[in-house]
């Protein structure tokens, strides 16, 4: 005989945060698997393919114009200086796609929360569902994208291996920072002020140029954007730079995972347990 | 009442200033099938999501089985199965995977959930659509469906928020017997509804309610004993007469209500007063007898209709 549905939802009865979280954050995930295995595939691989047509047209075709690139670690061909940029923004698109728009639609028209929230699960269990989904699809682009990278043999270390741990993390950061936004959304206009402040972040973080073309003041906003953050984390992973610079990156992705995860689930418990 | 399985006194919900929620009380038995009786906006639906520990109450106190939904709300939840007012099926999913991932949500393992399945689906109605994507179904199937899933974890207490509302008449007769059949299982039934005929068939006994209030509350048999005649008899004269008759028809009938289109004489015997009308030379243009309903319980005690 299996537990019922109440012996099950006693069993973290007077632990920490009971009200909030039934730990079964899983079941979300099979909920989006499952969903994942009917759906479109064609939108999975385009969302995959963006930075690998960016890495083939820019890395060898400007690059057949601009030629090495000197930087801290030496010389590199300008499609190896661009690739862990590039990384970094297919893990940050990979995440973003769950955890905004799949979200925004979940949150507000399918409601599915909802019926989530209606049974035993609490909304930590949610939050962290579906973060983690966001940071999967996230993970599984850039382990992807670094294949690539070392098929076309941008790798040249050993510690290019690192570039998915890191990748993983940015994915974690942006996952729940873009969950905990779009929490706070109410339309999908919002939703697009959002879209719209991230072609600019793409464009301006450096994966194309390195940030020494900016004055100092610029350089210093674009450094506390967390795309550059990541651009750093991936890069410095992937040469073995292990300095108090790799710190702060990843300290700066710790705040956004925590502070995300803080906000979503307080957001959810405001819209649902109102 | 210590035996009743939802026990609520001086039940309040306010949104700011508004109370939508205006100090009820009440008490539902084990095996029950009670009714909210209430017209859009009488906070139906906002006490169903206290109850249902998805909505914080402003104060009062509320018992569910024993427990306090502010201190266990998910052990709480897990005794009860909750149909809303709007579907929240996931449309992405097959109608099977949506029982199985909502059983999965209550923890259940995927052996039990398998084997509860087939005769879910059974009982809403669901084997030939097992395979389809929710987004296909029609109103009356996704409702069915919605009460198939809230079953998958053998809830104590299975919550209707108006069940039927936008059904067509055939899809609303199948949902009232699947209903049926779960009350004679001895499902603990709590069902919303602004119409008085699923109140009449479905509830054991309802609270009538209209602004956040209870307004009365007893089986619909006897509300419609002690606030209403046997029997009505509905006349019309055309709207512009309706008024100057009014006054001539008073005397007649133990009481009166004038609707926009129509004159409601409540009677113990309405074939009688309608030959005491004709007596007197007045010959409405169309009438018709019939019983009292909960909807003149509602007109007697807040002067409105429930459906307006
Ligand atoms: N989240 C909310 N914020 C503000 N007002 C609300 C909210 N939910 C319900 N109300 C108001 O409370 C009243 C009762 O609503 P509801 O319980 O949905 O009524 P019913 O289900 O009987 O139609 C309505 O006037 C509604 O506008
Ligand atoms: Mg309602």
């Amino acid at each position: 005989m299996s537990s019922t549905a109440v012996e099950l939802s006693e069993r973290r009865l007077g632990q920490f945060g009971d009200k909030y979280f039934a730990g079964r954050p899983q079941q979300v995930l099979l909920r989006n698997w499952i969903s994942f295995k009917s759906s479109a595939w064609i939108a999975v691989v385009s969302g995959f393919l963006e930075p690998v047509l960016y890495l083939l047209s820019f890395g060898y075709g400007v690059g057949a114009l601009v030629g090495n690139i000197s930087t801290t670690t030496g010389q590199v061909s300008y499609a190896a200086f661009i690739a862990p940029g590039l990384l970094a923004s297919s893990a940050m698109n990979g995440a973003l796609l769950d955890s905004t728009w799949n979200v925004f639609f979940k949150l507000n028209e399918s409601r599915l929360y909802n019926a989530m929230l209606a049974t035993s699960l609490g909304p930590l269990d949610v939050a962290l569902g579906e973060i983690a989904w966001a940071l999967m699809r996230g993970g599984a682009y850039a382990t992807a994208f670094t294949i690539i990278m070392s098929a076309l043999g941008l790798i040249t270390t050993w510690w290019g291996i690192l570039a998915i741990p890191a990748a993983i993390i940015v994915a974690f950061g942006f996952a729940s920072f873009g969950m905990a936004i779009t929490s706070y959304m109410k339309s999908h206009h919002q939703m697009n002020f959002f879209y719209i402040f991230l072609l600019p972040m793409f464009l301006f973080s450096g994966a194309f140029y390195p940030l020494t073309v900016f004055p100092g003041w610029g350089q210093a906003i674009i450094k506390a954007l967390p795309l550059r953050q990541g651009i750093e984390l991936v890069t410095r992973a992937m040469a073995g730079e292990f300095s108090v610079h790799l710190l702060v990156n990843v300290t700066y992705f710790l705040v956004m995972i925590c502070v995300g995860l803080f906000f979503t689930t307080k957001r959810l418990n405001a819209l649902f347990m109102k | 009442m210590t035996k009743s399985l939802i026990h609520a006194r001086g039940l309040t919900k306010t949104y700011g200033d508004f109370v939508a929620v205006d100090g009820i009380d009440f008490d539902v038995a084990k095996g029950e099938s009670f009714g909210f009786l209430g017209p859009n906006g009488a906070g139906k639906s906002t006490t169903m999501r206290i109850i249902g520990a998805t909505s914080v109450r402003t104060s009062g106190t509320l018992t569910i089985l024993g427990k306090d939904p502010e201190v266990n709300g998910p052990q709480i939840r897990a005794h009860l199965g909750v149909v809303p007012q709007q579907d929240n099926l996931d449309v992405e999913l097959t109608v099977s995977e949506n029982i199985f991932i909502y059983g999965r949500y209550f923890g259940l393992s995927s052996s039990f959930i398998n084997k509860k399945i087939p005769e879910l689906l059974e009982f809403a109605q669901l084997e030939e659509k097992k395979d389809t994507k929710v987004q296909a179904l029609s109103g009356g199937m996704k409702r069915r469906l919605t009460i198939a899933r809230s079953l998958v974890s053998e809830p104590d207490i299975l919550m209707l928020d108006e069940p039927t509302t936008g059904l067509d008449p055939q899809a609303r007769h199948i949902l009232w017997d699947r209903l049926f059949r779960l009350k004679e299982q001895g499902v603990t039934l709590l069902i919303t509804t602004h119409y008085m005929d699923e109140a009449e068939q479905l509830c054991d006994r309802l609270i009538v309610m209209d602004k956040g209030k209870i307004m009365a509350e007893n089986s619909p048999a006897q509300l419609i004993k002690d606030y209403s005649t046997k029997e009505v008899l509905e006349v019309r004269f055309g709207s512009d007469k309706n008024h100057e008759m009014v006054e001539i028809l008073r005397p007649l009938a133990e009481r009166i209500e004038v609707l926009p289109d129509r004159i409601l004489l409540y009677a113990e015997d309405g074939e009688h007063l309608l030959e005491q009308i004709a007596a007197k030379g007045i010959h409405p243009n169309t009438s018709l007898v019939r019983r009292s309903s909960l909807e003149d319980v509602f007109l007697r005690l807040t002067g409105r209709s429930l459906v307006e």
